[in-house]
C-alpha cells in the first residue's frame, strides 16, 4: 500500500516539475490519443505510433507537443473535426489527418485553431480533409511542411487548405496545397509570411487574402487553379519571386488585384494564365523585373487604377501585352522589355527611341466583343493593328512606354 | 465506223450542229469543209468526246460513245494546234502517251523516223518550233494504227518537204481499211488525199458523197472551184429566200 | 492516273515560276530566323507569310497553269482515259509541285532553324491551304473558258478569304455581341479555309487567351485536341468539296 502512495507520489511530482512523454500505440499502456492529452500535463510530449486512430473530436487546451511516429492515421470518419485547439504552444507534428466531416455552416477542420499563440503545425499530412488548417485569432504560430489533398468536385462542398482569420505574425511555409477551394485563405491576416508553399489544382484561388495589410508572399507557386489567385482590399503587401501559372479560363487570373494598394510586386514569373494580372481599383502598387511570357493579356488594368509602376519587366510571346477599358491613363510604363516592339535605338544606349503603345487595338475590341480573339493573327487584324499604329484613334495614347529595353533582361529565376 | 444520228449541239444561244446526220466507213477518207464558224470543229470534237452533243448519239463501231472512253483507242487525233508542255522532253511525250495506251501491238514510229524526231528526243517542247510540234502531233495520231483517223489543218504550219512525207503517209495509210476524217482549207491537199466530201454550213451537212460525184454535178474539174460552186449556189438560194 | 501525273508534276517542277516560288519561300524563311533572335517570333511572322502567300500562289499559279496546259489536255483528251483521270492526274501534278516548293523552301530550313511543335502545325496548315487553294483554283479554271476571267474569280476567292470574309465576321460578332457567340463563331470560322489554318496555329501559339473564352464548349474544345482534328478535318473537306464539284462539272464540260 505504501508503495502504491510512493509510487503515486512519485508520479503526481515528476509530472508537475519535468516534461513527460506519453506513448499511445495499440500495445502500450495508453491506447488512445484521448486519454493521452488527458494524462498529459502542460509541456508533455504525446507520440503517436503508427496505426489507424478513431476518435471523433480531440479538444486540447494545454500546451502539449503531439508528434507522429511513421504518420498515424486520425480518421475523422467524415463526421468530426480532428483536433480543436485552444491553447499556447502547442505542436502538432507528423500526422496524417483524413476524411473530416463537411459542415455547411461550421467550418469542420482537421485543426483548428482558436486563439492559439505559437501554435506550430509542422510536417503533416491531410487527405479528404473539408477545412485542412483553420487558424482563427491566431498569433506568432506557423504552419510548415505540411501536404493537403482534397477530392472535391464542387466548391460548395470543400473548404480552404490553410485558411487563416485574424491572426498575426504567422508563417506559413513549404506547404503543398490542392483540391481545396482556397488553397491558402487569409482574412484580416497581418504581418505575416507565406512562403515557398505549393498551391495548385484548387478549385477557386490557390491563394486567397482580404484585408490583410502588411503580409509578404516569398517564392510560392500557384499553378493550375480554378480562378488563379485574387487578392482584395489590403495595403502594404509583398509578393517576389512567385510563379503563377496555367490558370486558364474566363475568370481565372494568374493574379487578381482589387482594391490594393502601396503593394510592392517583384521579380514573379507568370505564365501562361488566360490574364496574368488584373487589376481593379488599386493605386501605387509598383511591378518591377517581372516576367510575362506565354499569358493570353499580360496586364488587364482597369481604369480606375492609378499611379501604379510598371517597370523593367519583361514582356514575352504574351497574346496581348496590356488592356484597359478606358482612355484615361494615370499610371507609369516604363524600361520594360516588349518583345513586340519594333522600333530603334540609332544612339545605341539600348533604349528604343520611340515609343511602345503596349494596349493594340484589336485587344480593346476583344474587351468589348470576346468572341472576335477567333480572328486575331488574321489578316484583317493586322491591318487594323498597322493602322492603329500609323494614326492613333482608339487606344489610350498616353499609355506608353518612353523607353522600351531594346534587349531582354533575361531575369532567370 | 462512226455513225452520227440527231446530233443537236449549242452553245449558249449560237446553234453550232442542227440535227447532224452522217456516217463515216472505214476503206474511206473524208474531206470535212466548210465556211469558218460552219461546225465542222465541234463535230470533230463530239466525235473524240471533247464536246457532249445536247442530244443525238455517236457510234463507233456499233458502240455509243456516251460515257465511255474506251472507244479512244481506235482514235488517231492530231490537232490544229499542238501545244505541250514547255518542260516535257519529245521522247517523254511519246513514253507518256504510249503509257496510256493498252494495245501497242502495232506501233507505227515511221513518222518519227522520218521526221527525225528520233535524233531530238531529248529537245524540251518549249523550244520547238510550230512547225516540229506539229510534226510531233502527226507522228503521235500514227503511232498506234489507229482504224479512225482524225487530222484537223493536217499540213499547216509544216514545210513543204515534211507535208509530202505526211501526205504520203496519209495516201499509203488510207487504203488499210482505216476511216480518215480531214480538215484543211487547202483545197489541192484534200482532192489529193480524200475520196468523200463532207460539207457543212450553219451547222448542218449540205453535201455528203464522194468527190467525183461533186465534180460531176458541179462540172469542175478541181475540188476547189467544185465546193465554191456550191457555196455560191446556196447564197443565191438563201438570197432568194 | 499516276502515269500522267508522273509526266506533267515532273514538267511544272522544272517550272521557271515554280523555282521562283521555292527561292522566294527560302529566302523568306531564313531572313525571319536571322532576322529575330526570339525563334517564337519567327515562327509568327513567318505564319503571316504562310496564311498570304501560299493560298494567293497556289490559286493564281494553278489557274494561269490550267489554262496553259489547255491544248494539252485536249490531246490527253483524245487518248483512252477517263476525264476523271486527267482531272486528278492535273490536280495532284500541280499540288506536288506546289507542295515540293513549300516543304523546301519552308518545312526543311523550320525543321533546322526552329524543331518545335509551333513549327510542325504551321508546316502543316501551309500544306493544307495549298491543297485547298489548288482545288479551288480548279473550280475557278473550270466555271469559265476564258483565262482573264478564271483568274479574276481567282483573286477574288484569295480576297475573300483573306480579308472580307474575316471583316463580315467581325461584322456579325458586332452586331450580335450582346448575344453569346461561341459556337457561331466557331461556325462561320469553318466556312473560310485560311481561317481554319489560322486556328492550328493559334491553338499552339495563344491557347492562353482562347482559353479565355467563356464556356465549357470551348474549353473543351480547345484544351484538346479536338481543335486541331476539327480544324485539320474540315481543311480536308475544303480540299474535297471544291476538287469534286468542279470535277463534275469538268467531266460534262466541253472543251
Amino acid at each position: 500500500m505504501i508503495r502504491v502512495v510512493i509510487f503515486v507520489a512519485v508520479f503526481l511530482f515528476s509530472v508537475c516539475t519535468f516534461a513527460r512523454t506519453w506513448v499511445v500505440a495499440k500495445n502500450s499502456s495508453v491506447k488512445s490519443i484521448k486519454s493521452a492529452i488527458e494524462l498529459a500535463a502542460k509541456g508533455d510530449t504525446i507520440r503517436i505510433m503508427k496505426g489507424i486512430y478513431k476518435e471523433g473530436n480531440m479538444v486540447i487546451q494545454k500546451s502539449i507537443v503531439i508528434i507522429g511516429i511513421d504518420y498515424p492515421v486520425l480518421d475523422g470518419e467524415n463526421k468530426y473535426e480532428i483536433f480543436t485547439i485552444a491553447a499556447t504552444d502547442v505542436s502538432i507534428i507528423g500526422l496524417r489527418m483524413i476524411n473530416t466531416g463537411v459542415g455547411s455552416i461550421n467550418d469542420i477542420s482537421a485543426i483548428s485553431a482558436i486563439e492559439a499563440k505559437r501554435l506550430r503545425v509542422l510536417n503533416n499530412q491531410f487527405e479528404n480533409t473539408f477545412f485542412g488548417i483553420h487558424l482563427a485569432n491566431c498569433i506568432g504560430s506557423v504552419v510548415e511542411d505540411n501536404v493537403l489533398h482534397s477530392n472535391a468536385e464542387v466548391e460548395h462542398q470543400i473548404g480552404n487548405g490553410i485558411h487563416a482569420w485574424k491572426c498575426d505574425s504567422i508563417t506559413i511555409r513549404n506547404n503543398k496545397v490542392s483540391g481545396h477551394r482556397d488553397g491558402i485563405y487569409f482574412e484580416f491576416v497581418t504581418n505575416s509570411l507565406v512562403e515557398k508553399n505549393f498551391s495548385h489544382h484548387n478549385m477557386r484561388y490557390g491563394l486567397h487574402f482580404m484585408f490583410s495589410h502588411n503580409d509578404e508572399y516569398r517564392s510560392n507557386v500557384f499553378q493550375n487553379n480554378g480562378a488563379g489567385v485574387a487578392v482584395m482590399y489590403t495595403k502594404k503587401v509583398k509578393m517576389i519571386s512567385n510563379r503563377f501559372e496555367d490558370n486558364w479560363g474566363a475568370s481565372s487570373y494568374g493574379l487578381l488585384l482589387k482594391d490594393i494598394g502601396d503593394a510592392d510586386i517583384q521579380l514573379n514569373h507568370f505564365a501562361k494564365n488566360t490574364v496574368a494580372v488584373y487589376m481593379e481599383g488599386s493605386s501605387r502598387c509598383h511591378f518591377t523585373q517581372n516576367v510575362f511570357s506565354g499569358n493570353g493579356w499580360a496586364v488587364k488594368m482597369q481604369a480606375n487604377c492609378d499611379e501604379n509602376v510598371y517597370s523593367k519587366n519583361s514582356f514575352l510571346s504574351n497574346t496581348f501585352d496590356m488592356a484597359t477599358n478606358g482612355s484615361l491613363v494615370l499610371n507609369t510604363v516604363d524600361a520594360n522589355y516588349w518583345d513586340k516592339y519594333e522600333g530603334y535605338d540609332l544612339d545605341k544606349d539600348r533604349v528604343g527611341d520611340v515609343p511602345y503603345h503596349p494596349v493594340s487595338l484589336y485587344s480593346m475590341v476583344v474587351e468589348k466583343m470576346p468572341s472576335a480573339v477567333m480572328l486575331w493573327r488574321s489578316f484583317l487584324v493586322y491591318m487594323l493593328d498597322r493602322t492603329e499604329k500609323v494614326l492613333p484613334s482608339a487606344t489610350p495614347e498616353n499609355l506608353k512606354d518612353i523607353h522600351p529595353a531594346m534587349r531582354n533582361y533575361d531575369y532567370n529565376f | 465506223m462512226i455513225i452520227i444520228s440527231a446530233v443537236n449541239k449549242r452553245f449558249g444561244k449560237l446553234e453550232v450542229l442542227k440535227s447532224i446526220y452522217a456516217e463515216f466507213n472505214h476503206g474511206k477518207s473524208y474531206a470535212m469543209i466548210g465556211p469558218n464558224g460552219s461546225g465542222k470543229t465541234t463535230l470533230i470534237k463530239c466525235i473524240l468526246g471533247m464536246v457532249l452533243p445536247d442530244s443525238g448519239t455517236i457510234n463507233v463501231n456499233g458502240k455509243s460513245i456516251a460515257n465511255d472512253w474506251s472507244y479512244r483507242n481506235l482514235v488517231g487525233y492530231m490537232p490544229q494546234i499542238g501545244r505541250y508542255p514547255d518542260q516535257m522532253k519529245i521522247g517523254q511525250i511519246f513514253d507518256m502517251i504510249r503509257d496510256l495506251r493498252q494495245d501497242q501491238s502495232h506501233i507505227d514510229e515511221d513518222l518519227i523516223k522520218e521526221f527525225n524526231l528520233d535524233h531530238m528526243s531529248d529537245k524540251r517542247m518549249h523550244t520547238l518550233s510550230g512547225g516540229t510540234r506539229q510534226k510531233v502531233s502527226a507522228s503521235l495520231a500514227f503511232l498506234f494504227n489507229p482504224r479512225i483517223m482524225i487530222l484537223d489543218e493536217p499540213t499547216a504550219g509544216l514545210d513543204p518537204i515534211a507535208v509530202e512525207i505526211l501526205k504520203e503517209k496519209i495516201i499509203a495509210e488510207k487504203n488499210k481499211d482505216r476511216t480518215f476524217l480531214i480538215t484543211s482549207h487547202i483545197m489541192s491537199d484534200l482532192d489529193e488525199l480524200t475520196s468523200n466530201v463532207v460539207y457543212l454550213e450553219e451547222g448542218k451537212i449540205l453535201f455528203n458523197d464522194t468527190i467525183d460525184l461533186l465534180k460531176e454535178e458541179t462540172g469542175e474539174i478541181k475540188l476547189g472551184r467544185a465546193i465554191a460552186t456550191i457555196m455560191k449556189r446556196n447564197l443565191k438560194e438563201s438570197e432568194r429566200v | 492516273m499516276m502515269k500522267i501525273a508522273k509526266y506533267v508534276s515532273y514538267d511544272i517542277l522544272r517550272n521557271r515560276f515554280i523555282a521562283l516560288y521555292t527561292l522566294f519561300l527560302l529566302m523568306v524563311t531564313f531572313s525571319m530566323f536571322s532576322l529575330d533572335s526570339d525563334p517564337g517570333k519567327a515562327t509568327l511572322s513567318l505564319l503571316n507569310i504562310v496564311l498570304l502567300v501560299v493560298p494567293l500562289v497556289s490559286i493564281v499559279f494553278t489557274t494561269i497553269h490550267f489554262y496553259n496546259s489547255y491544248e494539252f489536255i485536249e490531246l490527253l483528251l483524245a487518248q483512252p482515259v477517263s476525264r476523271k483521270t486527267i482531272y486528278f492526274a492535273e490536280y495532284f501534278s500541280i499540288s506536288i509541285a506546289l507542295s515540293t516548293a513549300y516543304i523546301i523552301g519552308v518545312a526543311i530550313p523550320m525543321l533546322f532553324l526552329n524543331f518545335s511543335e509551333s513549327s510542325l502545325y504551321l508546316i502543316m496548315a501551309g500544306l493544307l491551304l495549298t491543297f485547298v487553294f489548288v482545288a479551288l483554283a480548279f473550280g475557278a479554271s473550270v466555271a469559265t473558258r476564258d483565262k482573264a476571267k478564271a483568274i479574276g474569280i481567282a483573286l477574288l476567292f484569295w480576297f475573300y478569304f483573306t480579308l472580307i470574309y474575316d471583316g463580315l465576321i467581325l461584322y456579325v460578332i458586332y452586331s450580335f455581341s450582346d448575344y453569346p457567340l461561341d459556337k457561331v463563331t466557331l461556325a462561320l470560322v469553318s466556312l473560310n479555309p485560311i481561317d481554319l489554318a489560322r486556328i492550328i496555329i493559334l491553338l499552339k501559339l495563344d491557347l492562353s487567351a482562347l482559353m479565355g473564352y467563356t464556356g465549357a464548349f470551348y474549353k473543351n474544345f480547345f484544351g484538346s485536341s479536338l481543335g486541331v482534328i476539327y480544324s485539320v478535318l474540315f481543311l480536308f473537306v475544303w480540299t474535297l468539296a471544291p476538287l469534286l464539284l468542279a470535277m463534275r462539272k469538268f467531266v460534262r464540260k466541253d472543251i
